[in-house]
């Protein structure tokens, strides 16, 4: 199994989680929402796989590139 | 007055401290730790740290808002716009700590403040509102009953909504029990109220407004119209005045009705009701803005006036020393929001300004809030400048804004300015025929080809 990351396309912060560890994901399918200037921006993970870690709490704040989200 | 709080932020903090300093009133400005390096900061007389960046604990901070102005000894507040601008609690909370709140009345405020209440008011005083139903609806079987009398297609908006948000387009039956559901729920989330009604679709919709003034003698003059029918999911991206859409008449009448709007709530202060105008001319109230806009500078370009001083001379009491018939367009003006983000994805893009060189063109205004150095945060709006362009004709207006945009230098972060310059030379946009769905429409156009 090969570790898949799912990172950030802009600085924000994340204001929703919408996987935990366990979760299977489609590619394509939401799995964090952050916020930045006043926009809501869902992130996709771009690979089918399974939840191994989510990097991130609800509040944190990123930056364009920070890994969000783990999968294998 | 002899002292203004300022409780904003970036260029309108900044556009209203020009106008405090010119009145000889001095100016406080508030900031949060993110922004105490910004201009407004430094440009204002006295300035008080409030909080930390997010606005929740900063600029919607209300204790620390009045604190600030009781250490500084002001007597007046400005709120600019957004934040707590249209916040009916926060105007009565200045009045009641002995401040004067430039804007209107708080219960004025509050009635605006409410969509299904402003129809109301509107629809008594005999000022057109878009069809639709009366009060709110109870749930959505109720929702589908009203919306076949109105006819499909119907917009189901949120009556607390404000920016898009719990507002959409929906076509049958089915889809709206689907719809309902949904934006009621955003609705109580984003404004903690899930009072939802219906309004008839308007086709190919501009969105035209007025400026308006109303002194505390019963004097109120409306100040032309301002075309704002370019916007990118309900944000303006460009306005213009005068409307290159409306034909005298139309722009007599939906001024006047503007006046009789302003007139319906007891309105006091600068104000901007907007309309809803279809193919046919035919105009509607949409909302009121119970405040200074973004897009003023427009209307100061092609009159000469100074809104910020008229604001303040209604706060003082003062009657409005202006006929209408001496409010006249004598130029055309453009305005565009440069904006930090992405120009093809749209997504923001904050950062550290590294160079930062504003054109020097004359006819072009630019009210900018930021400088080289500067951090653009992901706190607050994208927003970082206005161009504000004018000219005998549109054609020399917006070849003018052209020529700015393109002498706009900005490094360190991404902007949208190259996206700003494809719609000045849409030919759609030049020929001044666009509706709200200009963008979308261009989007289309790329994929098809």
């Amino acid at each position: 199994m090969t570790m898949k990351k799912v990172t950030a396309n802009m600085a924000g912060t994340v204001i929703n989680l919408l996987v935990k560890a366990g979760d299977s994901v489609q590619a394509g399918q939401d799995v964090i929402v952050l916020e930045s200037m006043k926009m809501e921006v869902p992130i996709q993970s771009e690979a089918a796989g399974t939840v191994t870690d989510v990097k991130v709490n609800i509040g944190d704040f990123v930056n364009d590139g920070d890994v969000l989200v783990v999968l294998e | 007055m002899r002292k203004v709080l300022v409780a904003n932020r970036g260029e309108i903090a900044r556009r209203i401290i020009r106008t405090l300093k010119a009145e000889g009133i001095a100016a406080v400005a508030v900031y949060s730790e993110a922004d105490k390096d910004m201009p407004f900061v430094h440009e204002a007389d006295e300035a008080v740290l409030i909080g930390p960046p997010p606005v929740p604990q900063s600029y919607l901070n209300v204790e620390a808002i009045l604190a600030a102005a009781r250490q500084t000894g002001a007597d007046g507040v400005h709120p600019g716009y957004g934040l707590l601008s249209e916040n009916a609690a926060f105007a009565e909370r200045c009045r009641e700590a002995g401040l004067v709140f430039i804007g209107p009345a708080p219960d004025v405020i509050a009635k605006m403040g409410d969509k299904v209440t402003a129809r109301e008011i509107m629809r008594r005083a005999g000022v057109p509102v878009v069809p639709g139903c009366e009060g709110t609806l109870a749930d959505a079987e109720e929702a589908v009953a009203r919306a076949r009398e109105i006819g499909y297609p119907v917009m189901l908006k949120a009556s607390a909504g404000g920016g898009g948000i719990g507002m959409q387009v929906v076509n049958n039956d089915e889809d709206l029990r689907q719809a309902f559901q949904s934006a009621r729920g955003r609705a109580k989330a984003y404004f903690g109220n899930d009072a939802m009604f219906l309004e008839k679709y308007v086709q190919n919709p501009h969105h035209i407004e007025v400026q308006i003034a109303a002194d505390h003698h019963g004097q109120i003059l409306h100040i032309l119209e301002r075309e704002c029918s370019i916007q990118r999911r309900h944000q303006k991206v460009l306005e213009e005045s005068p409307s290159p859409f409306l034909d005298e008449q139309t722009r007599q009448r939906i001024c006047q009705a503007a006046v009789e709007a302003a007139r319906a709530v007891g309105y006091t202060g600068v104000g901007t009701v907007e309309f809803i105008v279809d193919e046919a001319k035919t105009f509607y109230f949409l909302e009121m803005n119970t405040r200074l806009q973004v897009e003023h500078p427009v209307t100061e370009e092609i009159t000469g006036l100074d809104l910020v001083k008229l604001q303040l001379d209604i706060a003082r009491n003062e009657p409005l020393r202006l006929r209408q018939e001496e409010i006249q367009a004598h130029r055309h003006a453009i305005e565009v929001r440069i904006c930090a983000e992405d120009p093809n994805t749209f997504l923001p893009s904050p950062g550290r300004i590294e160079e930062y060189r504003p054109p020097q063109v004359e006819h072009v205004r630019i009210d900018d809030g930021v400088e080289a150095g500067i951090q653009v945060t992901p706190y607050y709006d994208p927003m970082i400048a206005k161009v504000i362009a004018s000219g005998e004709t549109r054609e020399k207006a917006a070849a003018r804004l052209s020529d700015a945009l393109k002498a706009f230098y900005i490094s360190g972060i991404k902007t949208n300015i190259p996206f700003l310059l494809e719609v000045l030379d849409d030919p759609v946009f030049r020929a001044g025929t666009y509706t709200t769905h200009f963008v979308q429409n261009r989007k289309k156009a790329q994929h098809g080809s």
